[in-house]
């Protein structure tokens, strides 16, 4: 997994509540068996007419937002399926960070396993840098993890929440499997306790 | 000291590891793995030289993809080589790792979340994932289950376990006599346009009250299904006689002196009476009317008796604006009733409505009926066993002579990965649990409703109330 430290980015705005996983990765592309070359397919059916067309009000086709790495969204995002291949495709495309009011369980987790940062704000916060995206290209924002910090456009700056442990794996790029492997005893001792339950 | 729910003891009991941080190391008894998130996870595991620790903990079928039209070329006859390669991905990484895999036509073949609660690899007190969502289902037999993300299905078969960390106990009292017409998808609805989607972010909802030990096992599945729609980890219920009796001589239940030990230590599991829970909401199902989505969020919800919502009367802008869309989506005017929405498409079926139970309500509607002209209506049971079933009732000639499309199992049009799908336009009466754009295929107007509401919807070509339905003369 890729390390996130800092980021500085084009922010876009996508100012819409309960944004599911199936806007973000329609179910026709999930019959890959690979995890990349997603990007192409992020957000499809809000992004491309049925004919392949680009729909010009999206805001990721909007040239100031071409290159955007992060975005910034309403309440909910994320909600829906279990789908991994959501945080694919919004990492193939290039977008590292998500700040919104709130997530939903399964996608803020699946994030951290690939190296994007979900940052959840109060609402008030949330507004103002949303504002700050609708600004284009100018739209700058930093993110400081090792600070848990976001500076805006103009240079004021709001703190965030992070889980301890989420963000030293993500400081790391750490592999999960590899820290538990490490407590493979603690596996074996628990799985010799089972034996009073013959059914587990 | 206080009590503790039934959440708090399922969570102590399969804890391995505590880190200081609050983060655990959680044992999974169970993991489910179907065709879509899986194949990336086996790779992972082929790239770093790992193998499945509990291969026998695990079981496999392909349900998302699986044609649900005429089987009789097998596998290798599927027309879409995306769909026909991931099922093959899956069978061959089961084999290769020796993982037990329902093939396609095996009679246990079915939806994920049927097949494994009929198998008796849903037990109470387990830990159960899968990479899907919908696995809260199986929380309707008192175990601890939720969907995850393929890096956690590589995580799971590499150690067994999760890292967690501990969700809120939310409890959901559903009180009140439910009248026959108010199924355990109206319940599900209701709670869902109560607390929104977000209202369970974070916790672990338990059901509990008259109105639930009144249902069947089968209505606390299709309950339960529906947690991940209120945006909770996991839905509980806890077991009771009712349970054990759904689970007796299954395949994969413990039998003899097990399952008499085993019994013992489910009759355990249930909230202390003292237990204290984060957040508590109460339901009246004696009052609640059939209900039905208008919109493109589960929480969009309203009786069958009532009209399209006027986003101009919505004080939150952001609500205002997410109706807009979903009415602009849907093809809806404001104020327009629901019984005068007309459909094109019925589907009843998936992981939350293809039971038994399920077919029967809608069979018991259908029967002595005809699909209206307009509509097409399909009918795709949720496993093999429940079509076998189902046959034997006679509950197959009762759809087909009403002109309802009799299929073969899988999800189907819940998600329309396979060749089920809504075209643009289409407005569709659908048992299963999403109604997001684009979930039944792009620009699909998706309804959710009960089977006894679809298969009513079916026959008159719009949307009924299910309470007069049921009082004509068929």
């Amino acid at each position: 997994m890729e390390k996130f430290e800092t980021l500085s980015g084009i922010a876009a705005p996508l100012d819409m509540i309960n944004v599911d996983t199936d806007m973000i990765i329609p179910k026709q592309f999930l019959k890959t068996i690979k995890r990349s070359g997603l990007g192409q397919n992020l957000f499809d059916e809000m992004r491309f007419t049925p004919e392949g067309e680009e729909i010009a009000e999206f805001v990721l086709n909007q040239d100031a937002y071409r290159s955007a790495e992060i975005l910034v969204a309403g309440d909910n995002f994320g909600c829906g399926s279990s789908r991994e291949h959501a945080p694919w495709a919004l990492l193939d495309f290039g977008i590292r960070c998500i700040i919104a009011p709130s997530f939903a369980d399964i996608f803020y987790n699946n994030c951290f396993k690939n190296g994007i940062l979900p940052i959840v704000l109060p609402q008030e916060d949330v507004d103002r840098l949303m504002d700050d995206a609708k600004r284009g290209a100018n739209a700058v924002i930093a993110i400081d993890l090792p600070n848990q910090k976001i500076t805006g456009p103009d240079g004021s700056e709001i703190s965030f929440e992070v889980d301890a442990f989420r963000k030293q794996c993500l400081l790391e790029g750490l592999d999960d499997i590899g820290l538990t492997l490490k407590k493979a005893p603690s596996i074996d001792s628990y799985e010799a306790g089972l034996q009073d339950q013959p059914w587990r | 000291m206080t009590g503790t729910t039934l959440y708090d003891k399922i969570w102590e009991a399969h804890l391995v590891d505590v880190q200081e941080d609050g983060n655990c190391l959680l044992y999974v008894d169970r993991h489910l793995v179907h065709e879509v998130t899986s194949p990336q996870a086996f790779e992972g595991l082929r790239t770093a030289g790992r193998a499945p620790r509990a291969p026998h903990k695990t079981l496999a079928v392909a349900d998302h993809n699986i044609p649900t039209s005429d089987r009789a070329g097998g596998v290798a006859a599927i027309a879409d080589d995306d769909s026909r390669i991931q099922i093959q991905t899956l069978e061959a990484n089961c084999q290769e790792v020796g993982i037990e895999y329902l093939q396609m036509d095996d009679i246990r073949q079915g939806i994920v979340h049927v097949a494994g609660p009929e198998q008796g690899f849903t037990l109470p007190g387990l830990t159960i994932v899968c990479g899907d969502s919908h696995t809260s289902t199986h929380g309707a037999f008192g175990a601890l289950a939720h969907g995850i993300g393929t890096s956690e299905v590589e995580h799971v078969l590499a150690t067994q376990t999760l890292i967690q960390s501990k969700a809120k106990n939310f409890r959901i009292n559903v009180v009140g006599d439910a009248p026959d017409y108010v199924t355990a998808k109206d319940i599900a609805l209701a709670i869902i346009g109560e607390i929104g989607t977000a209202g369970g972010t974070g916790c672990v909802l338990e059901y509990a009250g008259p109105a639930i030990e009144a249902l069947s096992v089968e209505g606390r599945m299709t309950l339960c299904n529906m947690s991940i729609e209120a945006g909770a980890r996991a839905g509980l219920v806890a077991p009771d006689e009712k349970t054990f009796a759904y689970l007796k001589g299954r395949a994969m239940a413990p039998q003899g002196a097990d399952w008499d030990k085993a019994v013992a230590y489910w009759q355990t599991l249930k909230s202390d009476d003292d237990a204290v829970f984060d957040k508590e909401i109460t339901i009246d199902a004696a009052n609640l009317p059939p209900l039905v989505t208008w919109g493109t969020s589960p929480q969009d919800v309203v009786s069958i008796t009532g009209q399209v919502p006027d986003p101009s009367e919505i004080s939150d802008e952001g609500r205002r604006r997410a109706t807009q869309r979903a009415l602009d989506y849907m093809g809806l005017e404001a104020g327009t009733p629901m019984q005068q929405v007309q459909i094109d498409r019925v589907f009843i079926g998936s992981c939350t409505n293809s039971r038994i139970e399920d077919l029967r309500a809608a069979a018991k509607v259908a029967k002595g009926h005809k699909v209206a002209d307009s509509v097409s209506a399909m009918i795709v049971p949720g496993s093999g066993l429940v079509k076998q079933q189902a046959e034997e009732e006679g509950l197959d000639k009762v759809f087909i002579e009403a002109g309802f499309d009799w299929r073969e199992p899988g999800c189907s049009m819940c998600l329309a990965m396979n060749a089920d799908k809504l075209a643009p336009g289409e407005r569709c009466a659908s048992t299963s649990n999403r109604n997001f754009e684009g979930r039944q295929g792009r620009d699909g107007r998706t309804h959710l409703v009960s089977p006894a509401m679809a298969a009513a919807a079916a026959i008159r070509g719009h949307f009924v109330d299910i309470r007069e339905f049921e009082g004509e003369a068929s």
